[in-house]
């Protein structure tokens, strides 16, 4: 595995970096790895849970099957990007208020592909709700929980 | 969707007890902070990866490790007879010692660790581990366990009970035999109640393997140093591993320090030790920190759920009552017994169910076969059970023409009556369960049927569960010199919110807000003794040794108060430590600790005065549609209705059984381990469908019944299992209704209901 190293250059929650990457290396390694960032966690492997989700130029991807050399130049966005002062968004907010997980290793990818969800369709129905985090399981099945804080955190998105 | 407004607000005067307060690690699990196994990092780490057996049982004749050892980058290969260069007997187990903590001599399964490579490079060490060769004598294996009675393929040659339990020493160097433990209950005459029975009913039921899936996989990490070990892992049960580890090792338990923090899930995979032994085995031969973590498909090799076969046969009088019961059931532990034995017996006196019956006779029996080992998994052995005697009971209801709902309220085991092992209910609202989930689901009015090709239906189960005991749990309540204080608790936060109640607890008995209390993570060289996160046991049991520690604590703050001369009602509690100790400075500890009263069952009878602290009742109902053309099962509608006690903290309660039963629901639909010759052949999330969003019924309703446990820490009980009870039977019987086919075993595929429609119409589909 004496793998050739490439450098790499991309913003990283809004700050630019470097890493070196071995072509073998996956997104989710390299923000652990690298930049000591967990929220992105590998469960299935395979593209199926949802767990491993990163926003990379502002659309959703597995980070256990994108190859980290593929955001050279890209900008990546991770659940531990917050807004200043470290406050919460409207879609966390409505995560905690409506009890929206159990054991939480599934809610960054959940509440990530939520805020992609209301930035293309702010006012969801249920069904497209449902549809749009099909990609995502929760083991604890706080399903119910999390369609109710998606209807909450659009609520709470609109202008008022 | 759920109904909020059911799960009443009773909160306690002081108010910290029974309100919905959010999870104290809610800002941490969104912003993805949230202290997880697999954020760990050890400086000079190494990564191991398993090499596993290809055979379900077989004599090891050779290991090949020597490409292993050439790949550039591996520290070293590990194999069983390694490990016994620091663990001479590696054989571990929580009821029996039968299993190794790397395969030697034999193996029993497919999927069974054989090799370790370790490698500073996790890639590294996998490449290596698959340039590994095994060569294998196989032997005959058996699968099934029923089969396992009689078979000739013996899976452990003599049976190595653990001495933990004394009720298993009876069983120590039996040879031959795949029973790992039978458990037998005899009560009243059950041979005079069938002969005097006007109808006797007799019916098996099977139910599949299936697997916890925790999204966060199994993973241990182990750091070595001259004369200890810590040990962090994603366990639920630290004190358990300390004790065993330090017994393989012949150390102190001073020695062994095991550290828990948050899990991604547990529902009984990750108890006892599961990676523990082997990465303490590893680190101390590499003299360096290892860490394992397994990927989602080692998990299908590591723990499942019995599968289970159960006969019970019902002497019913022709007015609908049930004055007999006898219950086979035969549960498959595959080959090491994990805490099977336990199930074997501490499930397997609630077979006949939460019915008043006089006479029952119980056989139940844990199996040794050549599948992945199975343990408990959310209800320990109880939604097996009530998929029988509820699919039972509506096949008797039909049978006498009765409603399936009168034909329970017949039976129904009151307060005041004794169960089946002689133990009087107390504090079960079987009864009051039924009638909420009856009147939830407008049982009286008629229902809407369907039409043409899809039919409509409805279906009622309720089960109950006695609590493992006798068990204990210990608790330190520390308050500091600023009046905020710590829960010291070894309670396992794995989602169920055991942090949040523990808090609130705390903060109820110390008279202080909820925002003051922290509670701190498992870490045995600081937080006492607590036998396990498992079987809904926490609330109960750590609840009241964290009352009590916290009670303990206040007592002494107001001894302070009255050393001093100070009133205790007016002088903050930060003014007592600086008068105290001329500054900020000081602590006053609490400690509580648990153990409830208990009467072991009897050997010969299976009978006991007091089997159990409390009782759980869960009931379900669900509304179905049935596609007659392609056997397609919609749930419309489910109803979760338990008795919890009085909620300590009524959202989480519902999270909870809204949880339980929707996980249910998928081992109810779909959820299968599929073998060839031992060999899982769906072990992956691609091939083993777990429940989604797309999944959920349209309507799920949840409620926790007016209720109180008149023994539990503020009138609470646990809840973490109640939920799944019903389900499975509740969307059979709800199948039966709409279609008029029974299936009797698990999952209610299409393929399943289809095959079913056909045979009824006297047109059977070929088998495959």
């Amino acid at each position: 595995m004496s793998a050739t190293l490439r450098t790499i250059r991309f913003t990283l929650n809004g700050e630019p970096v470097t890493a070196q990457v071995a072509p073998h290396r996956n997104l989710v390694e390299l923000l652990q790895e690298g930049f000591g960032l967990f929220g992105a966690r590998e469960s299935c492997g395979q593209g199926l849970c949802g767990c491993c989700t990163v926003l990379v130029n502002g659309a959703a991807v597995s980070g256990c099957l994108y190859l980290a050399s593929l955001v050279d130049g890209a900008e990546v966005v991770t659940i531990e990007h917050a807004a200043a002062g470290g406050a919460l968004d409207a879609v966390q907010q409505a995560f905690i208020a409506c009890g929206a997980f159990q054991c939480g290793f599934c809610t960054p990818g959940f509440v990530l592909m939520t805020r992609q969800l209301l930035d293309e369709k702010p006012d969801p129905t249920e069904d497209e709700i449902r549809h749009y985090l099909s990609g995502n399981l929760c083991r604890c099945a706080a399903y119910p929980e999390i369609i109710e804080a998606v209807k909450l955190a659009a609520r709470k998105r609109k202008p008022n | 969707m759920s109904d909020a407004k059911t799960m009443a607000t009773r909160a306690t005067p002081s108010g910290a007890v029974g309100r919905s307060i959010p999870r104290l690690e809610a800002r941490a699990k969104v912003t993805g902070r949230a202290e997880y196994m697999h954020n760990l990092r050890l400086p000079g780490m190494l990564y191991g990866k398993i090499f596993r057996s290809t055979v379900a049982h077989g004599r090891i004749k050779r290991i090949d490790v020597s490409a292993a050892q050439t790949v550039n980058g591996v520290h070293r290969v590990v194999t069983g007879e390694d490990i016994r260069a620091v663990i001479p007997d590696p054989h571990y187990g929580p009821a029996f010692h039968d299993q190794p903590i790397l395969a030697f001599e034999k193996v029993r399964y497919v999927g069974e660790p054989v090799v370790v490579v370790l490698a500073a490079d996790p890639h590294v060490a996998e490449e290596a581990a698959q340039q590994i060769v095994a060569e294998y004598d196989e032997l005959p294996a058996v699968f099934d366990e029923v089969e396992a009675m009689n078979s000739e393929a013996i899976v452990h040659e003599v049976l190595k009970p653990a001495g933990t339990f004394p009720d298993l020493k009876h069983l120590q160097g039996r040879r031959d035999t795949n029973i790992a433990l039978d458990y037998h209950l005899r009560r009243g005459d059950v041979a005079r109640a069938f002969a005097e029975a006007d109808h006797v009913f007799e019916h098996t039921f099977r139910t599949q393997q299936v697997l916890h899936v925790p999204l966060e996989p199994f993973v241990t990490a182990v750091d070595p140093a001259d004369s200890a070990v810590t040990i962090y892992t994603a366990s639920q049960s630290p004190s358990f591993v300390r004790t065993e580890i330090a017994r393989l090792l012949g150390w102190p338990e001073n020695r062994v320090r095991v550290k828990v923090p948050y899990l991604g899930g547990g529902f009984g995979a990750k108890l006892y030790i599961k990676l523990e032994a082997l990465v303490t085995a590893l680190a101390l031969l590499a003299r360096r920190p290892v860490k394992i973590s397994l990927s989602m498909e080692e998990q299908f090799y590591t723990l499942t759920k019995h599968a289970s076969t159960l006969r019970i046969k019902s002497a019913v009088t022709k007015d609908g009552r049930i004055t007999g019961r006898e219950c086979e059931v035969w549960w498959n532990g595959g080959a090491y017994a994990d805490i099977g034995p336990r199930i074997t017996q501490k499930s397997g006196f609630t077979a006949p169910g939460p019915y008043d019956i006089e006479n029952v006779h119980i056989d139940s029996y844990a199996l040794y076969t050549n599948l992945p080992p199975a343990g408990a998994l959310r209800g320990f052995g109880i939604p097996q059970l009530v998929w029988a005697y509820e699919s039972h009971s509506d096949m008797i209801a039909r049978e006498l023409e009765m409603d399936p709902l009168e034909f329970r309220r017949k039976n129904i085991l009151r307060n005041g009556r004794p169960q089946a092992t002689g133990t009087v209910m107390r504090d079960a609202a079987i009864d009051t369960v039924l009638e909420r989930l009856a009147a939830r689901m407008d049982w009286e009015r008629p229902f809407d049927r369907g039409t043409g090709t899809v039919r409509r239906g409805r279906g009622i189960a309720i089960g109950f569960k006695a609590v493992i005991s006798p068990t204990t749990s210990v608790s330190i309540v520390n308050v500091y010199a600023d009046g905020t204080c710590s829960v010291y608790c070894s309670t396992v936060d794995m989602g169920q919110g055991s942090d949040t109640a523990m808090a609130q607890i705390a903060a109820e008995a110390l008279g202080v807000p909820v925002e003051s209390v922290a509670v701190v993570h498992p870490d045995t060289d600081v937080t006492p003794y607590d036998m396990a996160t498992l079987g809904s046991r926490s609330t109960y049991h750590m609840g009241h040794a964290v009352r009590l520690a916290a009670g303990d604590a206040r007592d002494k703050l107001l001894a302070l108060a009255r050393e001093l001369g100070l009133s205790a009602e007016t002088t903050p509690v930060p003014e007592l430590f600086r008068k105290k100790y001329g500054m900020q400075a000081g602590n006053v500890v609490g400690v509580g600790s648990f153990i409830p009263s208990y009467t072991p069952t009897n050997h010969e009878t299976g009978l006991s005065a007091n089997v159990t602290p409390f009782w759980m009742v869960g009931a379900a109902g669900a509304e179905v549609e049935v596609d007659t053309e392609t056997g397609h099962v919609r749930v419309t509608r489910l109803i979760n209705v338990v008795d919890a006690g009085r909620p300590i903290n009524p959202r989480i309660v519902e999270t909870q059984l809204s949880g339980a039963a929707l996980m249910q629901l998928g081992f109810t639909l779909f959820e299968k381990m599929n073998f060839d010759a031992g060999q899982v052949t769906n072990a992956s999330l691609a091939d083993y469908k777990i429940l989604g969003i797309l999944d959920i019924p349209l309507s799920i309703e949840n409620e926790a019944v007016d209720a109180e446990q008149a023994s539990g820490p503020f009138g609470a009980k646990g809840v973490g299992e109640s939920g799944t009870f019903g389900v499975s039977p509740a969307v059979a019987n709800a199948i039966d209704d709409a279609v008029g086919v029974r299936l009797t075993s698990l999952p209610l595929t299409p393929e399943a209901v289809y095959r079913a429609l056909r045979a009824a119409q006297g047109a059977p589909l070929p088998e495959d």
